[in-house]
């Protein structure tokens, strides 16, 4: 326990550490010291002047935000010099804004507001015309309104810090001074949002969002963004079965308050025009709209008589769909299909790594983990195009606890700036590259590396076997595409015992190619091999153009079941909207076993997701999670590590998303396809960081 | 360089740090070496640092530049041993209205303030210094940039020193013209490139101040005087002015009198005698209404208030403050709405914007006193004036929002009448008032 001191707060005796700032010792306490510029975690600027309090011995009131606890301090918040000081800021703050909270998109959750009704005057005694400025368009998806703008700073403090993108300045001084995009009249940056969602005010508002609902007028629904493996959770702000936005402003989940552009705005894929609304089944060379029923039964028709004729299947899974669909499609193909030739696209070598490590205890490190690591490792990957969530982690970490970052990168990448070194590898040199900063790792208290997909197979190991040698506790995260990667492997979409992988699959002539949520015929030329293919999915992709019958699925926003992360933790999805249409892939799956017979059904069990993940739960390696954690919106970290993995054939590769796409969902998000840059635009060509 | 002096000296002046400025050439180093110049440096060489400071501190010498805080004691307050290095910097952001004297210090006698950085850079085991100039003082920037330019060739500045083994780097900075620069954290980020707004204090410059580093930041009316000090000795140079108050300070007295100009008198010296005598007196023989005492930023004193001694300690029990030495005189045809107008124009124009209460206040003042002075003046304005310049006194990020309040309260208290004079019919008023 570090040093206290005794202090009172309004007559209230508290301890508190010595140093605290007296605006958190307050707050801890329950005594609220207003404030607009102080912001936890973010530097601290003591501009909005609203923290000011009583302190005795003092000869003027002092700045609760930047004021350590002292011993015998003697706190008033709530004097009538304080609150009279309030009044005269608050009254300062409203000279210049414009009042038009009936029409502003803050309005109802603004702080402003609230801070007016508490600690505000009744009305203005200053009678000069407010200064205006109009409105102006920074990027697709931000607007400024400079007269709502308190000059808080926090914009520009969570892009320059938080980020580290250093897109919002501060220009022109005095009553006309303003927040300022880093091009002029346009931002160049990673359009993540955070400006918006941390402004106090209504001065920073969404392009995706504004004017498009009262803030009460929606209902808010928490479940994990369904882009990147990260496993972020996105509160999803839902109106008349439409979702409106997106942002994680009470920081539950692991991600805190972050989102990337993704989490934040690429849900509207959900209400693409294109997106399929019925059952689709080719005729006459053409893929014609029919019943669920007729879909189904034509389906399951083909399955039996398949199976009980050459029983040539392929099933390739999802990076999407819930643990409970992959677990349930998996057990379908080998249990009721009858096939061994089960995989998804695997995008990192999750088997080499759970055999190299098996019996290891907890080496693979959580989301928390590498937050509270003390060095970390980067290989072959750019996070903070690919792995958004975790590339903020390590910069808090490096931020507010002094984490060494060191990077192993093909080209530049943003950890690079804060890196106590950078390695710049040729594809394959990556060891060569690590084992140079061997005298550097060595000297560190623990590590955590996290390796993209150039690291597999033999260099995978080699990679723990340094581990291993440097003689310090070490963490692995094995990157992954997409926010059921990591699940999918762990439910068993995999050509184990046998099987035929993917690309295997792609190359032979099954007899009939089952593709739930994947998209593998994207760069495949011509028609498909397989002699019949059913295609599950949202949308006409290039795999589902060339099926026999194309399926429509909800998408992860419209139904329940759990999802495991790129570290390996369970989180539960809640359904946001419900879909005309489409059903889940979990149903579907059901409804086809159904069409097949009473023994199919037996065999599978019931197509519920809370049965479903019980049956994971028990059966699954690592699984028997605590529901308690799941069930209440936590992240529960699995225990895959036990058991040698077998290796598995087939490629493993990322499909290399950047930060403004998402494999062919990305491509049914008007919002990503209008605020996309080129990869890596962020540091090469402006020269960032050289 | 004009060779003529500004202003004709008073035979009432005691002249210290100004003793060269009528001087043929009296900028050149040349001058300067044939006038006591360097003396004190190669004094001060002989000296331990602790010595050195010891002897500003004897000086009883206090920041020139408008706070007043025991020079010596700043001094003290640099960890001389760091191991980062230690920086002097200088500030001649003089911006404060009725203040120009730190322009005639480095105009005139350049290298007298060259001798003072050097004597501090001996204190402070400091071998670079930035001169960091108000950008509206361009020719000076080039004029104290030749002046420099001569240290060098003469070995007073840079490598080995006179020959004493002490190294030492200056460097002219322009600032670009905010008076905001003149607050040290401020100056310290323009000079670091940044935009020029006040750092969070603690820590102060002395412990991290440039790229920081210790850093000792005084005026150059502060670091001119340090030479003397050196050279003559601190009990001397204390002895010129009174007990707290050592030595003399240059005072520009500007305003109605018939000789304006920046006369060095010594600590102590009596107001009304600097007004009339050496100022000599308001033209027309009218009376006088007001003084600023130090600068815009000081609360003004009524006539009847002016009887005093001007050192730091009298002028503070005053209410007021002896600031930077602009002493701005106002004969009894002031109209005080106009010149409260007139300064808080300046504020609202150099407010920083950075804190809530000085962005808005300084301009809803002025949009307020100008609405005044256009005529519109309504009752009910006069204490929302009083009240919003207390609400920004002592409650802003830095203290340009106490420089603006100070004046407004003292205008608005001690001259309630010249606002009660010029309020408007209603009609007038609610002509004005724009909604």
């Amino acid at each position: 326990m570090a040093e206290t001191v005794k202090l009172t707060i309004n007559g209230k005796q508290i301890e508190a550490e010595k140093g605290t700032l007296l605006i958190e010792v307050a707050r801890q306490n329950g005594i609220e010291i207003p404030a607009f510029c102080y912001y936890q975690n973010l530097s601290l600027q003591a501009a909005c002047r609203m923290c000011l309090v009583e302190v005795e011995k003092t000869p003027k009131l002092q700045v609760g935000c930047t004021l350590p606890v002292a011993e015998g301090m003697v706190v008033h918040t709530d004097s009538e010099v304080v609150r009279q000081s309030r009044k005269g800021m608050v009254e300062l703050l409203l000279t210049n804004h414009p009042l038009d909270c009936p029409v502003c998109d803050k309005g109802g959750e603004c702080e402003l507001q609230d801070m007016t009704f508490r600690y505000g005057l009744g009305e203005s005694r200053f009678v000069e015309r407010k200064q205006h400025v109009d409105e102006e368009q920074w990027s697709p998806v931000v607007y400024f309104d400079r007269p709502r703008c308190i000059m808080c700073y926090r914009c520009v403090r969570v892009c320059n810090e938080g980020l580290d993108v250093t897109a919002l300045g501060v220009g022109n001084r005095g009553v006309v001074s303003q927040i300022l995009p880093n091009f002029h009249d346009h931002l160049e940056c990673d359009e993540c949002g955070a400006c918006i969602d941390i402004c106090p005010v209504g001065a920073l508002t969404s392009g995706a969002y504004r004017y498009k609902t009262r803030p009460w007028e929606m209902h808010h629904v928490g479940t994990i963004c369904t882009h990147c493996a990260d496993g972020c959770r996105t509160t999803l702000g839902v109106r008349n079965e439409k979702i409106i936005r997106g942002n994680n402003r009470d920081s539950s989940g692991i991600n805190g308050e972050f989102l990337c552009v993704k989490g934040r705005y690429a849900f509207d894929f959900t209400e693409h025009p294109e997106r399929l609304q019925s059952p689709l089944m080719r005729a006459g060379g053409r893929l014609e709209p029919v019943s669920w029923s007729q879909a189904l039964e034509a389906v399951a028709k083909k399955f039996i008589e398949v199976k009980q004729g050459s029983g040539h299947f392929g099933v390739i899974g999802s990076c999407h769909t819930t643990n409970e669909e992959n677990f349930y499609l998996q057990k379908f193909a080998r249990q009721v299909l009858g096939t061994k030739n089960v995989d998804h696209h695997r995008s990192g070598d999750l088997a080499t790594l759970f055999d190299a490590l098996t019996d290891r205890g907890k080496v693979l490190a959580t989301v928390e983990d590498l937050a509270n690591a003390k060095a970390v490792l980067v290989v072959a990957s750019d996070l903070a195009q690919q792995h958004p969530m975790l590339a903020n982690q390590i910069r808090a970490s490096r931020r507010l606890r002094g984490a060494r970052v060191y990077t192993v990168t093909p080209g530049p990448v943003r950890e690079d700036k804060n890196a106590v070194a950078s390695v710049r590898v040729q594809k394959g040199g990556e060891l060569a590259g690590i084992e140079s900063l061997r005298d550097k790792l060595k000297a560190e208290s623990d590590l955590t590396i996290v390796f993209g997909d150039a690291i597999q197979g033999e260099s995978l190991r080699k990679l723990i076997a340094f581990g291993d040698s440097l003689g310090l506790a070490v963490k692995y995260i094995c990157l992954v595409d997409y926010s059921n990667s990591r699940g999918a492997f762990d439910m068993g979409l995999i050509p184990r015992d046998g099987g035929l992988s993917r690309e295997q699959m792609l190359a032979r002539d099954l007899d009939v190619l089952w593709v739930v949520g994947a998209n593998p015929l994207k760069e495949v030329r011509g028609e498909s091999k397989a002699g019949f293919l059913v295609v599950q999915d949202l949308f006409l992709t290039e795999t589902a153009q060339r099926a026999d019958i194309v399926l429509p699925a909800a998408s992860a926003y419209e139904k329940t079941g759990t999802v495991t992360n790129v570290c390996g933790e369970v989180q539960k999805l809640k359904a946001a909207i419900n879909v005309m249409g489409p059903k889940a892939d979990l149903e579907i799956m059901g409804l086809i076993a159904r069409e097949m017979g009473p023994a199919a059904v037996r065999t599978l069990g019931m197509w519920l997701p809370d049965k479903v993940f019980e049956e994971i739960r028990k059966t699954v390696h690592g699984y028997d999670v605590p529901m308690p954690v799941v069930a209440t919106g936590g992240a529960a970290p699995t225990m895959p590590l036990n058991g040698r993995v077998a290796a598995l054939p087939g490629s493993i590769s990322s499909a290399g998303d950047t930060l403004f796409t998402s494999g062919t969902l990305g491509r049914y998000s008007k919002v990503l396809n209008s605020v996309m840059e080129s990869p890596g635009a962020l540091y090469e060509e402006k020269g960032r960081h050289s | 360089m004009p060779t003529t002096l500004y202003n004709e000296p008073s035979p009432l002046e005691t002249k210290v740090l100004s003793k060269r400025f009528g001087l043929e050439n009296s900028h050149r180093l040349d001058t300067y070496l044939a006038h006591d110049g360097f003396k004190a440096f190669l004094k001060a060489r002989q000296m331990t640092p602790e010595q050195i400071v010891e002897e500003v501190k004897t000086s009883a010498l206090r920041g020139r530049g408008g706070a007043g805080f025991p020079t010596g004691l700043k001094w003290s307050f640099v960890p001389r041993t760091s191991p980062k290095p230690k920086y002097i910097v200088i500030n001649a952001d003089e911006s404060e209205p009725g203040t120009c004297k730190d322009r005639l210090l480095m105009e005139y006698d350049p290298h007298q303030l060259i001798e003072g950085i050097l004597i501090a850079g001996l204190a402070m085991d400091a071998h670079k210094g930035y001169l960091y100039i108000r950008g509206e003082y361009r020719y000076l920037i080039d004029h104290t940039d030749r002046a420099i330019g001569e240290a060098y060739s003469k070995g007073y500045l840079g490598k080995n020193i006179a020959g004493t083994g002490f190294d030492f780097d200056l460097y002219t900075h322009s600032g670009a013209g905010a008076y905001e620069c003149g607050e040290e954290t401020a100056l310290l980020d323009s000079l670091e490139g940044k935009r020029g707004i006040p750092r969070m204090k603690p820590p102060f410059p002395a412990v991290a101040g440039a790229w920081a580093s210790p850093t000792l930041l005084n005026n150059v009316e502060t670091f001119s005087a340090v030479p003397n000090i050196i050279r003559d000795g601190g009990a001397a140079f204390a002895a010129l002015g009174t007990p707290k108050n050592g030595g003399t300070r240059l005072v520009c007295i500007s305003g109605h009198v018939n000789k304006p100009g920046v006369y060095e008198l010594p600590l102590g010296y009596p107001m009304l005698k600097a007004i009339y005598e050496v100022a000599g007196g308001i033209p027309g023989g009218k009376k006088l209404k007001a003084v600023v005492p130090g600068g815009s930023s000081c609360p003004l004193l009524k006539a009847e208030e002016c009887d005093i001694p001007m050192d730091y300690d009298t002028l503070a029990k005053a209410g007021s403050m002896l600031g930077s030495g602009g002493m701005v005189v106002l004969d009894e045809t002031t109209d005080m709405v106009k010149f409260a107008l007139r300064i808080m124009r300046f504020y609202a124009h150099e407010s920083c914007g950075w804190c809530i209460p000085c962005r808005e206040g300084t301009t809803w003042l002025r949009k307020i006193l100008q609405r005044f002075d256009d005529g519109g003046g309504r009752k009910e304005d006069i204490p929302v004036l009083g009240e919003v310049s207390k609400n920004m006194l002592g409650r802003t990020f830095c203290a340009l929002g106490d420089a603006a309040a100070m004046p407004t309260i003292s205008i608005v208290e001690k001259f309630r009448e010249d606002f009660e004079k010029r309020l408007a019919g209603a009609s007038r008023a609610s002509e004005l008032v724009t909604v």
